[in-house]
């Protein structure tokens, strides 16, 4: 029996950074909104208090606040020859759960990305030639411009009260900042961090190899902010327990940091929690939602009618609840048609580590962001003529936190255990740092998503698959950047340098990064893109679907001030464009 | 613990029924309409200080191989005491009687088949399963290899050697299982008892966080994180607050 609730303007599925944006926005507009929410609530006092969030067993390698993959996972392969098979724990990527999703435990770096990022496909072709792209590479443009996401980038900075050097703005390179970023209007909202010994250092080695090092945008906060809702957020306190784990501090951004004191405050709006969205449901034409089906902890189903449906749910949730719901056209590897689970992306990530003899850096003195870095081999910031690939990424170092169970350096060739195991790891853990790239991953023919015939959910749902793997481009382009980076931690004169590059084919046993991409593209034509510019879906124009499955392809950063930004903006469309005229805010 | 006044969760943690905490289920809540931030006195859920008597899944038998090979892993020597006495074993043990051991959070529908090793832990045995049939094998070979001595009896050098057999994923185990999965399930679990924070029941003292220099749960760096190339001043502290437990 499914029980028929009251219709509300909006629901809204998944609440987390973007279902938390759109609600803010929406309710701001006089709309009634719910929205539901498959996991528990949960508050900084009640859930990660300084008394016992810096637990690294409970958070870091149990995943407390990570989706239990018993609730809901995905299977994978890499070929679509091969058998998918359950990711039957998460460790390559850890998707979130409860209130606020994967921003309660993220690191904060908060990245915009390159104006060329927009307009990929046209850029490269344009500058190198259509031959130069690999043939079975299928990115595409957005349909939208750095130009006319800029004010929502700063929207969302400013909710955050993100800390970072400016690098251009308006047009003017500022001395310390990120020379290769796009014109921003004003500066951040507060100053960069401080920054601990190691970040100094490859400052320092970068500069005299000729790089311009810059703060990473951080969302852990340099001082003290109160953001444009009212929300005060705290001074980080660099506790080095930040990337996987909620902050009690109240000094990383996050929807309960920035928006939940709030939002919930507003008589227009309600969560519901330990409620999942089974399916969105769809009037007799087919082109209309009218609201959506969830079952919540008891096991009760309800159906709840809404004229908009606005779906949040983390990009891998966004394209399943489409592909369930029959809403767009599956994508088909073969005949390349089709566009619900297009373009998966990810991200391809490696490492360098330096062990000296003669220096303390107290790698436990961190935050999830902070840290010093290079943009000069990112996107197209550098001339991929004679390189043989496309792509690029950030790299540097970033003092994210040397928690022991999982962070404990020694040089190749040590054993795991035992006297000699004990030695080097007491020897190396104070005065080893790591250093990382951050690399894009360009999307293919081959890497999709699309539902599996065999394993289905707790409700008897199939389950998604993701077939993907790394292609040759990619590793090419990731290989670079890793030499780049040694040639760099070189020259800081380190008794040892060990370099780890990402190699192939991809391994969901190791953690990369939550960083997955594509699967609802966004672009121009309806033929190619599963929603329009505004994040509308081209099928259902009362739906639009927010999240890092609008990217068509992933570039060398962190996805969530592109993914807030891009949540700023398709709320401004309905605000300003939809609700006056409810339906496709552009002709197919 | 004993200065906090005895709660339903302090009393229940000194006993085995410690299971029924983790079966505790959701409940769908409505919150918002101008309500609010929902806040309840007692809202959170403070971690469990274990007690460190007794064994609750183990049998003696297997928890004394367990806190030898913790020993052989985590030898004691001048640079900290032993996994033995740092508590692993306890740890270990206590891990296995909760969700843990009984691989309650993950995906664990059928059908089970052999992956790649890119596609992850694929095996329907969980952690309890593993250790259980580990160790029978280790005691097996033990006997078979040392003239029908206990694993436990050997000299550490013959534990060595077994052990390395089984990290080679050379030891014979029943069908199904891997001896080299084992033995990284187990060097993992045991690693994780000796840094984990000690309400855990591993890490005895901090001891593994004094020899590495970790600050532990202090949270706040503010005044130290410029401070370039020097020596953090201060000794670990852990949830409970202290650096004894
Ligand atoms: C360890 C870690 C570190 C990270 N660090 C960074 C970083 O430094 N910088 C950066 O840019 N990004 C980072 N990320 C990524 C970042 O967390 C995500 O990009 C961001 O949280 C995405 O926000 P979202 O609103 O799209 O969805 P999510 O945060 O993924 O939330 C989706 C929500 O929808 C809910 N949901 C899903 N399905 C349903 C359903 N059927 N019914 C109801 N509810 C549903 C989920 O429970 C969840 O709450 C990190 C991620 C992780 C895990
Ligand atoms: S490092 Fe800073 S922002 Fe991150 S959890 Fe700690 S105090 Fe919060």
């Amino acid at each position: 029996m499914v029980r028929k609730l009251p219709s509300k303007d909006v629901v809204i599925i998944g609440l987390c950074w973007t279902g938390a944006i759109l609600a803010h926005e929406l309710t701001d507009e006089g709309l009634d909104v719910v929205a539901i929410e498959r996991g528990p609530w949960r508050d900084t006092a009640s859930d990660f208090p300084p008394s016992y969030a810096p637990d690294e067993l409970r958070y870091a390698i149990r995943g407390e606040l990570f989706l239990q993959p018993k609730q809901e996972t995905f299977t994978f392969r890499h070929k679509p020859n091969e058998m998918a098979l359950p990711i039957r724990q998460f460790v390559s990527f850890l998707p979130g759960t409860g209130v606020g999703g994967a921003g309660v435990h993220w690191n904060g770096q908060t990245w915009r990305f390159l104006p060329t990022d927009f307009n990929l496909k046209t850029h490269l072709t344009s500058r190198y030639g259509k031959d130069f792209l690999p043939a079975d590479m299928s990115i595409q443009d957005w349909g939208i411009t750095y130009d006319e996401l800029e004010p929502y980038y700063d929207k969302f900075e400013y909710l955050c009260g993100t800390s970072g050097k400016a690098g251009n703005l308006n047009g003017v390179i500022q001395e310390g900042g990120n020379p290769f970023e796009g014109p921003r209007k004003r500066a951040y909202p507060t100053p960069p961090q401080r920054q601990p010994y190691g970040p100094t250092l490859f400052a320092k080695a970068a500069i005299e190899t000729g790089h311009r090092p810059f703060p990473q945008p951080s969302s852990n906060l340099s001082q003290g902010y109160t953001n444009p809702l009212g929300v005060t957020l705290g001074e980080c306190t660099f506790c080095g327990f930040c990337e996987r784990f909620g902050c009690g501090n109240y000094s990383k951004a996050s929807v309960q940091t920035t928006i939940l004191p709030v939002l919930v405050r507003k008589s227009n709006f309600e969560a519901r929690t330990n409620s999942e969205v089974l399916k969105i449901e769809k009037d007799s034409t087919g082109k209309k939602a009218t609201g959506v089906t969830y079952i919540d902890a008891s096991g009760e189903t309800f159906f709840q009618p809404a004229d908009l449906v606005i779906v949040c749910a983390f990009m891998l949730d966004n394209a399943r609840l489409m592909l369930l719901s029959g809403i767009g056209k599956p994508y088909d590897p073969v005949s390349g048609e089709g566009v619900i689970g297009k373009n998966y992306s990810y991200q391809l990530t490696s490492g360098v580590t330096a062990f000296f003899d003669d220096k303390i850096f107290n790698p436990f003195i961190a935050s999830g962001a902070i840290g010093m870095m290079i943009d000069d081999y990112n996107g197209d910031n550098f001339d991929h003529g004679p390189m043989g690939f496309v792509g690029g990424g950030y790299m540097g170092m970033g003092q994210t936190g040397a928690r022991p169970i999982q962070t404990r350096p020694v040089p190749p060739g040590t054993p795991r255990w035992g006297s000699e195991w004990k030695a080097a790891t007491a020897q190396h853990y104070n005065s080893t740092i790591s250093f990382s790239t951050h690399g894009s991953n360009y999307s293919y023919r081959d890497a999709y998503l699309d539902l599996d015939p065999t394993y289905k959910d707790t409700h008897g749902r199939p389950l998604m698959r993701i077939t993907y793997d790394f292609h040759d481009n990619d590793l090419k382009m990731s290989g670079f950047l890793t030499d780049q980076l040694a040639s760099i931690v070189n020259a800081m004169g380190a008794k040892q340098v060990v370099k780890s590059p990402r190699k192939g084919p991809y391994d969901t046993s190791i953690y990369q990064t939550t960083h997955v991409c594509g699967g609802v593209i966004m672009g121009e034509d309806s033929a190619t893109s599963a929603v329009n510019k505004y994040l509308q879906s081209w099928d259902a124009s009362n739906v639009f679907v927010i999240g890092a499955s609008a990217f068509p392809q992933n570039a060398g950063y962190n996805p969530t001030n592109t993914v807030g930004a891009l949540a700023f903006w398709a709320a401004d469309a309905i605000r300003t464009q939809y609700l006056k005229n409810p339906g496709p805010l552009v002709q197919s | 613990m004993t200065s906090l006044p005895l709660t339903r969760r302090h009393l229940l943690a000194g006993t085995s029924s410690v299971l029924a905490l983790f079966s505790v289920t959701a409940h769908a809540r409505t919150y918002g309409a101008g309500t609010g931030l929902p806040w309840e006195p007692n809202g959170g859920e403070p971690p469990l200080p274990i007690n460190p008597q007794g064994w609750l899944l183990f049998t003696p038998a297997e928890a004394r191989m367990v806190e030898g090979i913790a020993d052989r892993m985590i030898p004691a020597d001048t640079l900290s005491i032993g996994g033995k006495e740092a508590g692993c074993a306890v740890f270990v043990d206590r891990q296995l009687a909760g969700w843990f051991g009984q691989s309650t959070r993950l995906y664990m529908r059928p059908p089970f088949m052999n992956g790649l090793p890119t596609q992850g832990l694929q095996s329907p045995n969980n952690p309890i399963l593993q250790y259980r049939t580990g160790l029978a094998a280790l005691e097996a070979i033990a006997k078979k290899q040392f003239s029908n001595r206990s694993f436990t009896d050997l000299k550490p050098d013959e534990q060595d050697s077994l052990l390395k057999d089984m990290e080679a994923g050379k030891l014979e185990v029943p069908d199904g299982y891997s001896s080299k999965a084992i033995f990284d399930l187990m060097l993992q679990n045991i690693m994780e008892g000796f840094f984990a924070d000690p309400i855990y029941g591993g890490n005895k003292d901090l001891a593994s966080w004094k020899m590495l220099g970790f600050a532990g749960t202090r949270y706040d760096h503010r005044d130290f994180v410029d401070k370039h190339n020097q020596k953090y001043p201060l000794p670990p502290v852990s949830i409970a607050g202290r650096a004894r437990i």
